[in-house]
């Protein structure tokens, strides 16, 4: 058990920045997910905490020491990787063990550890075996029974579910779940699926090129992006976006892509510095429904129907309104044909307003 | 599956094949018949009427046992043996050190030093020995089996560095990265997950090492002397012939003896030897 602390940490190749200033506490028992698109250096800021990647400068704290120059073997941690890294030539067993051997356990501690493993993960019938004649899932649980065998002060997973089927990853990720509030161990987790990453942390540390965009609890960053990068990247399908300029005609209306909707008044104190420059509008899917007749015409869209998505709980409609398209994610119970022009109504205090230079949160 | 006319494989894969077995196979039974036959069907001539040059009626073993017994054949055998065992292992060793290193760590100008061993490797022996040469006379290694104990390297190193490299580079970091959080340190990561996972890769190399240096000629011939000291591919030829005689029973039963151990080398890791060259690891 211990926490984990990132400071002031970079990492250069020799013309790629590829992790640059990044400051971050993980407490103890916590479980993080660094999340980002592929080359964020989400896996190689992990991989400097794994020891496996010289730091370029900055300082990695586990527990209270310093590992800045502490070989792999010396960081009391253990990863589960993509590809699993079963040891081929090893059955089972031995692969679990391999770590608790070079520790010099004794054996009758490494075989009850396995053995115990082994019962959490629900593998016990595969230990004589080969890697080889294992399928993805099994791999995997062997990958994780593996790391628990050794009870470290850090779990590292780097995309450990990207390769299963998809069925399969939901499954596995709920039991990973399960076993994180069974061990209570720190545990830092890399992926790219920002599914896996709002279900599994308790907190989400969103990265783009290097940089940490937001760090926060699943739903904050949800309801609260810090900018428009994190609006885009967290919640499937994405946040609409709407260039618009904000112009004053009784209220704050925001005008743009052939568009004009009234800015709510819990934002309009925030946004009146912005009067009559150029804005980006953010709407979820979630927040725009058709409209029914109640509701304030300063609040509502026209726009075309373009694809109608049924998803069984849901429908997400692809609509055109004026030059731009939008999602809207709306009850299955509606009735909406190609081609047909509705009325949208938005949910005005969850319109969310990101300054276009800057891309932050307004 | 689509069925092809009769004719087209006929046409595309028997004949041919037959046509390559025959072709690949025939010296071989040639050397065998030549061995077995007697001296007296040997020096027979072509167009004596009980010519069969293609079987013989009477095999004899006279021929094996005048090489055993009254040449130095077996010594040759040895000492071809003994050569190709210890340069094969000197060139495993530096070849799997330096394909490990080529293929896992990062140095400065690792790419340039990779490619520097490739082109030694290319340059021709028919050239390198004369140099060679040289350095063994200073050395006053002439006529001693470490004259080719040691230039057999020059050619086997690249070669098993460079399949060993290409070897290792198929195999997924993870297993090595893993290991190294598991408690090992770099050196037992690669003695105790790598190197296992690459023994088809390290059979090849040392297969290929191997019949390299057993079939090595050019270096033998110079560098070896005196008749005892010889190897099998140089003896036969130049303790076989004597004056414009050749022994034709002798050369072929030489021949035949001495490449039957690399043929059993061959047939007993051929599995491995393939995987090695294709490099199949399944994580």
């Amino acid at each position: 058990m211990a926490q984990v602390m990132m400071k002031d940490l970079n990492k250069k190749y020799d013309e790629v920045h590829a992790v640059k200033d990044v400051n971050l506490h993980i407490r103890d028992k916590e479980f993080v997910v660094l999340v980002g698109p592929s080359g964020c250096g989400k896996s190689t800021t992990l991989r400097m905490v794994a020891g496996l990647e010289e730091i370029t400068s900055g300082e990695i704290t586990i527990g209270d020491r310093i590992v800045n120059d502490l070989p792999p073997k010396d960081r009391d941690i253990a990863m589960v990787f993509q590809n699993y890294a079963l040891y081929p030539h090893m059955t089972v067993y031995d692969n679990m063990a391999f770590g608790l051997k070079m520790r010099k356990f004794p054996k009758p501690e490494i075989q009850k550890r396995v053995q115990d493993a082994a019962e959490i993960l629900g593998i016990q019938e595969l230990l004589k075996r080969k890697p080889r004649q294992l399928s993805g899932g099994q791999r995997q649980r062997v990958a994780v029974g593996r790391a628990i065998v050794r009870h470290p002060q850090v779990f590292l997973f780097d995309e450990p579910l990207s390769n299963l089927d998809a069925k399969l990853r939901v499954q596995m990720r709920v039991e990973l779940k399960r076993l994180h509030d069974r061990l209570e161990t720190t545990a830092v987790y890399v992926t790219h699926d920002q599914v896996e990453a709002m279900t599994l942390g308790d907190r989400v540390v969103v990265m783009k090129d290097g940089w940490i965009q937001q760090v926060g609890e699943p739903l904050d960053l949800y309801s609260r992006p810090a900018n428009k990068f994190v609006a885009g990247f967290i919640g499937s399908p994405a946040m609409n976006f709407i260039d618009v300029s904000l112009t004053d005609a009784g209220g704050l209306w925001a005008e743009g892509q052939g568009l004009r909707v009234k800015v709510a008044p819990a934002h309009a104190t925030r946004l009146s510095a912005y009067k009559g420059q150029k804005v980006t509008l953010g709407l979820r899917p979630e927040d725009l429904r058709v409209a029914s007749g109640g509701d304030p015409a300063e609040y509502t869209i026209d726009a075309v129907v373009d694809v109608v998505e049924p998803l069984g709980s849901e429908i997400l409609l692809d609509l055109r309104a004026g030059q731009t398209t939008l999602v809207a994610r709306v009850e299955p119970a509606v009735r909406a044909k190609v081609h047909e022009t509705i009325k949208l109504a938005l949910v005005p205090d969850r319109a969310r307003f990101f300054d276009t230079k800057t891309e932050l949160a307004i | 599956m689509v069925i092809e006319k009769r004719w087209k494989t006929w046409v595309f894969f028997y004949i041919p094949l037959t046509v390559f077995m025959v072709g690949t196979l025939f010296p071989f039974y040639w050397m065998l018949i030549t061995a077995v036959r007697p001296d007296a069907e040997l020096y027979r001539s072509w167009r004596a009427a009980t010519n069969t040059p293609f079987w013989t009626l009477q095999p004899t073993l006279e021929h094996f046992r005048d090489l055993m017994a009254k040449t130095t054949f077996p010594r040759w055998l040895w000492n071809t043996f003994f050569i190709a065992v210890a340069s094969t292992l000197i060139s495993l060793f530096c070849g799997l050190l330096a394909g490990y290193a080529l293929a896992r760590l990062r140095f400065p100008l690792a790419g340039t030093l990779g490619t520097s061993i490739f082109v030694t490797y290319l340059v021709p022996p028919t050239l390198l020995f004369i140099p060679l040469a040289d350095i063994i006379r200073n050395f006053q290694l002439g006529n001693t089996p470490w004259a080719l104990i040691l230039t057999y390297p020059t050619f086997l190193i690249p070669f098993c560095t460079w399949l060993l490299m290409g070897y290792f580079k198929t195999i997924p970091k993870e297993l090595e990265e893993c290991a190294r959080i598991d408690g090992a340190t770099r050196f037992g990561a690669m003695t105790r997950i790598i190197f296992p996972i690459a023994v088809p890769g390290i059979l090849s190399a040392g297969i290929f090492a191997f019949t390299l240096s057993w079939n090595e000629f050019i270096y033998a011939l110079v560098f070896l002397s005196s008749p005892e000291r010889k190897t099998v591919p140089v003896g036969v030829v130049s303790e076989l012939i004597r004056g414009d005689i050749y022994f034709w029973g002798q050369l072929m039963a030489g021949a035949l003896l001495g490449s039957i151990p690399v043929a059993l080398v061959y047939s007993f890791f051929v599995e491995y030897y393939v995987t090695g060259l294709t490099g199949s690891v399944k994580g």
